[in-house]
This record gives structure tokens, C-alpha cells and sequence, in this order.
């Protein structure tokens, strides 16, 4: 905490690990019982923003369809349009490179920021970056870090690891951010939206003057161009983009589209299914670094395309999750990401993306939790802007945990018990004949049953209780007299 | 019109609620429909196929296949069992390719209640009458797998001195999902905790809703947060008239 507009820049990025030996369940508690992350979730709301954005959309449906289409068309001949964007971007002065796996990231990118005497790096949103903890690559390798976008600088300041794609702060307070500034830039404190903002941008604007380097994710490669597209709101990723000698973007092999028709329809979705907005603040479509004759640029551009997992997708019953455009529309419409936040899910993913890309790309038995942590409610699925089946993904992932043998043997016996009855009328009859009598005398004259074995249901709930006779023998009877 | 309708009372319906069958029986008998109820019914097989055990679903999906084959339509007071085997069944039987056709005729012929009555039966008139204001939840698989949306909302439209105040989000899940409501209580709860506090600004006499894990969610959460006065029903309650029903609660 030396220069204390950089001081985040020196803080390692401690987000909660899949590897923790803090389960989801305990993740999720503490997030439940914390008043502060509740204030800021009750406020959030881009779902409502999202449900405005799209009424301009006469035919919503039909364009998700062909999104999905332009996004299948993609998956299924990434190789060529892979080869077709490095040929072309490589034409235009890029330097293309391969990462298959997470270290590659990050070894590529120090090696490219050494190579050039880099001293400083400034960063885009960039989720993938996440994926490989590369800032605290770069830091070990004697460089400072800023995270620029307004969102990930306060993370960066707190320590912490976004808890949202699009919105990485959202699980923050307005007050949270005035102790955090107020602490890291030693301004006076102040809460107001305005006067915070006025400041990030102030203390962020020497870090952009003075940035030998600049990363970027990529929201999109177009194949046809060799273009690299970036989509924003505050316009840090423009500067990071044209101040430094050096820009860097870092993107997943799926983000390949085949044009730039391609590119518009997916665009009329994306802002509109992340924010609600028809068109974001910028657009940007970089092609190649400064030419000859253009007044600003980078000197050198790379593109970093990532694997890390990915590619093993292609071909199964998981590639639709490929499809993802990255527009938080399921987590922001996700009941159970709207009560507990992102950070709960343990890695750079959260809600309905991350349940099923987690599991995916760092392995199932690492997040045996996520696809489980879901009601199913489908309400992710209706609002994909790229119509990615994620209950059905969620559910397939389920059914993988059993296949292993990964679900405990209490639930595996339970599931079998249920089952085995349930194909033995006469029995099934007695148990729930005598489950049903229990059960009214467990409730009372209340008819609510306040405490039940094993504690989930009544935890935080009564249990109305049962009638008393099952309509099976009630039916029974009646067809008797 | 003797439409021979098959009646999926569901296991939830059977074990904890059974008036709500007889409810359901009694609109589809008033509907003109002749209604078969095999005995030996059980369960949809849903636990087992949302908790990634295949093998114990397809058991129960091959034995409600069997008992419901003869029936010209397969009528159930529930979006969720009603989603199973019209929107599932087909998938879960995908490897036992001699019995896909059975299960796409199943399919195509399993209705949730509601919707049945008002697509197929098109009932005019509903035996029930109810004083007082009500809100709809829509229970998510019957909205998301089925469409059930207006037909309650018809049909309770139909019902002397009900008026239905809608709350802010009847759409938003109330937090149940199965098995997800015990392995994961704490946030099923809360979620539920939303659900309740949307019903509640309604002032609404009762919470009116399709499915009886949503009911018994919901009212689970109100009797926790010290709410006595919501009543909770199911739609078919409201339709087939309350007084017939054993306490209302």
C-alpha cells in the first residue's frame, strides 16, 4: 500500500476457489447472513431492465432462434472459422496465439509483457483472465495490475473476485465503495454515485497515461475481418486498447463468429439480454494495431485464443453451453443467484452458466454442488438470448454425478427406496397410509408440522401437514359403497 | 361428449392433500368426462429423474405408461407431474427405443388440469363459489413446460364474488424445486420469504396457485413468518368449491 491511488494493484485476488474446503452450502449461508451483500442483491435488478430492453423486439423469438443458429454454425466448424480469423488477423498485423490450458495464459502474456519492458498493465474486463488468475501472474512477475473498469477496480480494491460478468461489483454498496475509496485513495469519504465515479476516473486516468500495456477480453472474433470485438459501457476499453504500446486480448476459442452480419443480429441480443439496452456505449470492432496514417493505436496487437477445457465440449451432450455470449441474462433472472450472489458458486462463473460450465472445465467432481443448486424454474432458459437449454444441461450434469458415483449413498439409497416402492402399489399404499396418519398427528390442532428429521424443509419453513388418509384409499372407498 | 379421461392424482395430491383429487374429479365429471382412475398409481418418477437417477425414473415412467395407455387423455392437478410426462417422458425413454412411441402418444395426450378443462373439455360454468380476493402464483413448469398461463385466470374468472388481485411477479419461482427445498433449505426458504412478501402486499384473502409443492412451500413460509390469515388453495379447490373441503388449510 505504497502509492495509494495504486495500492489495489499490489492486493492478490483472493476469491473464493472451487478447491476451498468451504462447501457451497457454507458459501451460500454466509452470503444469506450478511446484511450488507442482502442490501445490495435486493437492489439489483437487471432483469427488469432486460424485460424493458426487449419490448422494442417485435419478434424476440425468432431472433433468439437464429442467434442460436449463427451460434451452432459456429460450434460446428470452429477449426475453420479459427484458421479463417488467424489468417486474416495475422494479415492485418495481429499476433496470434494458442493457450491451451490456463497456465498458457498467463506465461504467454508475462512473456509477451517482459519481452517488451512492460512496467505497468492496465485491464478491460476480461472473465477469462479470471479463469487463470492472471494478475497475480503478472504481479509475481515484478509488474503492477489496474483493473479499470469501474466495477473491477473496486473488486481489485477489496481483494476480491467479481461476482457477476457483466455487473463484477453488484454484490457492493454504494457504501462499501466510499470505505473502500476513502481507504485505498485517502480522499475524503463521501457515498455519493457521482463524486465516487468523478474519482475512479480520476485516479484511472493517470494509470491509462501511464500503462506500457493493455488487456482486453474479447466478446466476439469475427473470422471473415480478423476483427476482434469488444462490447462496453464506460469506455475504459477503448483506452486500454489505443493508450498503450501494447494491447493483449484474451478470449475463448467458442467466441469465433463466421461475419459481421453474423455480429449484428448476435449484438441486437446481447445488450438488450444483459442490460436492457438497445445498443451499448461503445462498440468496438479493433482490426489489426496503428497502420500507417492512423492517428492512435497500439503499436502491437495479440490475441491470446483459449482452450482451457473448452474444446472437450464440442461434439457432446455439453456444447450448447458453447453457445454463451457472456450477457448474465440467467444469473439476473436466477432465484437463487438473485438471494445468495455470485461469489457463493466458487469460481469465475456464476448462477446457470456457471452450474454448468464449472463442473465442465474444472471437473465434475469439483463442483458436485452447482448443478444442484437450481430449482429448475427454467426462467434462464426462456430468457438466453442464445436459448441455451441450461435446466436440461443442469439436469444432464445430475445424472453424470450418479453415473460416477459421485452423489452421497444417503441420497443414491433414498432415490432407490422411493423408486422400488413406488413400483409396489400395495406396499407404497400402506407406507403412505401410515406416513399420512403420522403426519396428521405430528401437526396438531395447528395442522402444521414445525419440526421434521434432517432439518432442510423446517429450517425455515413449517410443514402444513397431511390430511390425514390418502386419496388412494379415500378413492377406494368411496367406489366400495 | 364421453371423453375417457385418465386422472394422475399425483403423490404429493395423494399422500398430503387428497380433497384436491376429488376436486379435480368432480370438474372433470361436471366437464362431461368419463374419468378412469387406476388404483395402482403412484409417482411421475420426477425425483428421480431431476436427481440424475435415470434408471429409477424410467421404472416409474414405464409403469405410468402401462396404467394410463387406454385412456384418451391423461388429466393431472399439477404442472409439474403434467411437465414430466409431456415434456420429459420422450427424453427419458430415449434409450429404450420399444417403448417411444407409447411415450410420445403419452405425451401428446397428458394434459394439467386447467388447461385441459379449458382447451379440450371447454368447460362453461365451475361448480365453486368464493367470497372474497385471491392471487394466482404460477407454478413454473406448468407456465415454462406447459403454457398454463390465461386458463386458470379464465377459469377463475368464472367463479361467483372471486376477484383475483395479481401480485408483482406471479411468474417469479417460489423457491421449492423438489428436492432442492431439503438439500438446500436455507435458500429455498428465502426464496419462498420473496414469494410471500409479494403475496402478502396484495392483501389478498388467499394465494391461489396449480401445484402442490409450490402450496406446500408457500404455505410453509407464510405459517413461519406468523401469517395465519393467507389461506392457500389449489385451483381446483376454488373451481369445485371450498366448502366442500375438509378445513381449508
Amino acid at each position: 500500500m505504497t502509492t495509494p491511488h495504486a495500492s489495489g494493484a499490489s492486493t492478490p485476488n483472493t476469491g473464493a476457489r472451487p478447491q476451498s474446503t468451504i462447501s457451497f452450502k457454507d458459501r451460500a449461508h454466509d452470503r444469506l447472513n450478511d446484511a450488507k451483500v442482502q442490501r445490495a442483491m435486493r437492489n439489483f435488478n437487471l432483469a427488469g431492465a432486460r424485460a424493458r430492453g426487449v419490448l422494442d423486439l417485435e419478434n424476440l423469438e425468432d431472433i433468439r432462434t437464429s442467434a442460436a443458429a449463427i451460434r451452432d454454425r459456429s460450434l460446428g466448424m470452429l477449426d475453420v472459422w479459427l484458421e479463417r480469423f488467424e489468417r486474416e488477423a495475422t494479415r492485418r498485423g495481429v499476433t496470434v496465439h494458442w493457450a491451451e490450458s490456463h497456465d498458457d495464459i498467463n506465461r504467454i502474456t508475462v512473456e509477451i509483457a517482459k519481452a517488451n519492458g512492460v512496467k505497468k498493465v492496465i485491464k478491460s474486463k476480461s472473465m477469462v483472465s479470471e479463469e487463470s488468475h492472471l494478475n497475480a501472474a503478472i504481479e509475481a512477475a515484478g509488474m503492477k495490475v489496474v483493473e479499470t473498469d469501474l466495477g473491477e477496480y473496486i473488486v481489485q480494491l477489496a481483494g476480491e473476485t467479481p461476482s457477476h460478468i457483466i455487473a463484477p461489483a453488484i454484490h457492493k454498496t454504494r457504501d462499501d465503495v466510499a470505505d473502500l475509496f476513502h481507504e485505498h485513495h485517502k480522499t475524503p469519504r463521501t457515498n455519493d454515485p457521482a463524486a465516487l465515479t468523478m474519482e475512479a476516473r480520476k485516479f484511472l486516468r493517470e494509470h491509462f497515461l501511464s500503462a506500457d500495456m493493455g488487456i482486453t477480453g474479447g466478446n466476439f472474433l469475427i473470422a471473415e475481418t480478423g476483427s476482434l470485438v469488444l462490447v462496453t459501457n464506460e469506455g475504459n476499453g477503448r483506452m486500454t486498447t489505443t493508450m498503450p504500446r501494447i494491447h493483449v486480448a484474451i478470449t475463448g476459442i467458442e467466441k469465433v463468429l463466421g461475419t459481421m452480419e453474423d455480429l449484428s443480429c448476435i449484438l441486437r441480443l446481447l445488450t438488450r439480454s444483459a442490460t436492457g439496452q438497445s445498443i451499448s456505449n461503445y462498440i468496438t470492432v479493433n482490426t489489426g494495431p496503428k497502420q500507417a496514417g492512423d492517428s492512435d493505436g497500439p503499436e502491437q496487437m495479440h490475441v491470446i485464443i483459449v482452450d482451457a477445457g473448452r474444446a472437450r465440449l464440442l461434439g457432446t451432450d455439453m456444447q450448447e453451453a458453447l453457445r454463451c455470449i457472456r450477457c448474465g441474462a440467467c444469473m439476473n433472472h436466477c432465484p437463487v443467484y438473485q438471494n445468495i450472489g455470485g461469489h457463493a458458486y466458487g469460481w469465475v462463473y456464476p448462477g446457470p452458466i456457471g452450474s454448468v460450465l464449472t463442473p465442465n472445465y474444472i471437473g465434475l467432481e469439483k463442483a458436485l454442488d452447482l448443478p444442484h443448486a437450481a430449482t429448475l424454474c427454467n426462467q434462464c432458459g426462456v430468457v438466453c438470448p442464445v436459448k441455451i437449454p441450461l435446466p436440461e444441461l443442469m439436469r444432464k450434469l445430475r445424472e453424470k454425478q450418479t453415473e460416477r458415483g459421485l452423489r452421497p449413498w444417503q441420497e443414491r439409497a433414498g432415490l432407490r427406496l422411493w423408486s422400488w416402492l413406488a413400483q409396489r402399489p400395495s406396499l407404497y399404499g400402506l407406507a403412505t397410509r401410515v406416513a399420512a396418519r403420522l403426519g396428521k398427528s405430528a401437526g396438531g390442532a395447528e395442522r402444521t408440522i414445525h419440526r421434521l428429521p434432517g432439518k432442510g424443509w423446517t429450517e425455515g419453513r413449517d410443514m402444513p401437514a397431511p390430511q390425514g388418509r390418502t386419496f388412494r384409499e379415500l378413492y377406494a372407498e368411496r367406489n366400495r359403497k | 361428449m364421453f371423453l375417457k379421461v385418465g386422472l394422475f392424482v399425483t403423490c404429493l395430491v395423494d399422500l398430503m392433500r387428497p380433497r384436491i383429487g376429488f376436486a379435480a374429479l368432480k370438474l372433470l365429471e361436471s366437464a362431461g368426462c368419463e374419468v378412469v382412475v387406476p388404483e395402482a398409481q403412484t409417482c411421475c418418477g420426477q425425483p428421480g429423474y431431476n436427481s440424475g437417477d435415470r434408471p429409477a425414473a424410467q421404472a416409474l415412467a414405464l409403469k405410468v405408461l402401462r396404467e394410463f395407455d387406454d385412456c384418451d387423455y391423461v388429466v393431472s392437478p399439477s404442472g409439474s407431474c403434467g411437465g414430466m410426462i409431456r415434456a420429459h417422458y420422450a427424453e427419458l425413454l430415449a434409450e429404450l427405443p420399444q417403448h417411444a412411441d407409447a411415450a410420445r402418444r403419452l405425451a401428446a395426450k397428458t394434459y394439467e388440469l386447467t388447461d385441459f378443462l379449458v382447451n379440450v373439455a371447454r368447460l362453461e360454468d365451475v361448480p365453486g363459489r368464493f367470497p372474497g380476493t385471491i392471487t394466482y402464483h404460477d407454478s413454473c413448469s406448468g407456465l415454462r413446460e406447459l403454457g398454463v398461463k390465461t386458463q386458470p385466470r379464465a377459469l377463475l374468472a368464472k367463479v361467483p364474488g372471486l376477484e383475483l388481485k395479481e401480485m408483482a411477479t406471479p411468474e417469479y419461482c417460489c423457491g421449492f424445486g423438489g428436492t432442492f427445498s431439503v438439500k438446500y433449505g436455507e435458500i429455498s426458504s428465502r426464496i419462498a420469504e420473496r414469494k410471500c412478501e409479494d403475496i402478502t402486499t396484495t392483501g389478498a384473502d388467499a394465494v391461489v396457485l396449480g401445484d402442490l409443492g409450490c402450496m406446500l412451500n408457500i404455505e410453509g413460509r407464510l405459517r413461519r413468518r406468523g401469517d395465519s390469515r393467507t389461506r392457500v388453495y389449489h385451483v381446483a379447490e376454488v373451481l369445485a368449491g371450498v366448502e366442500d373441503t375438509d378445513g381449508n388449510r
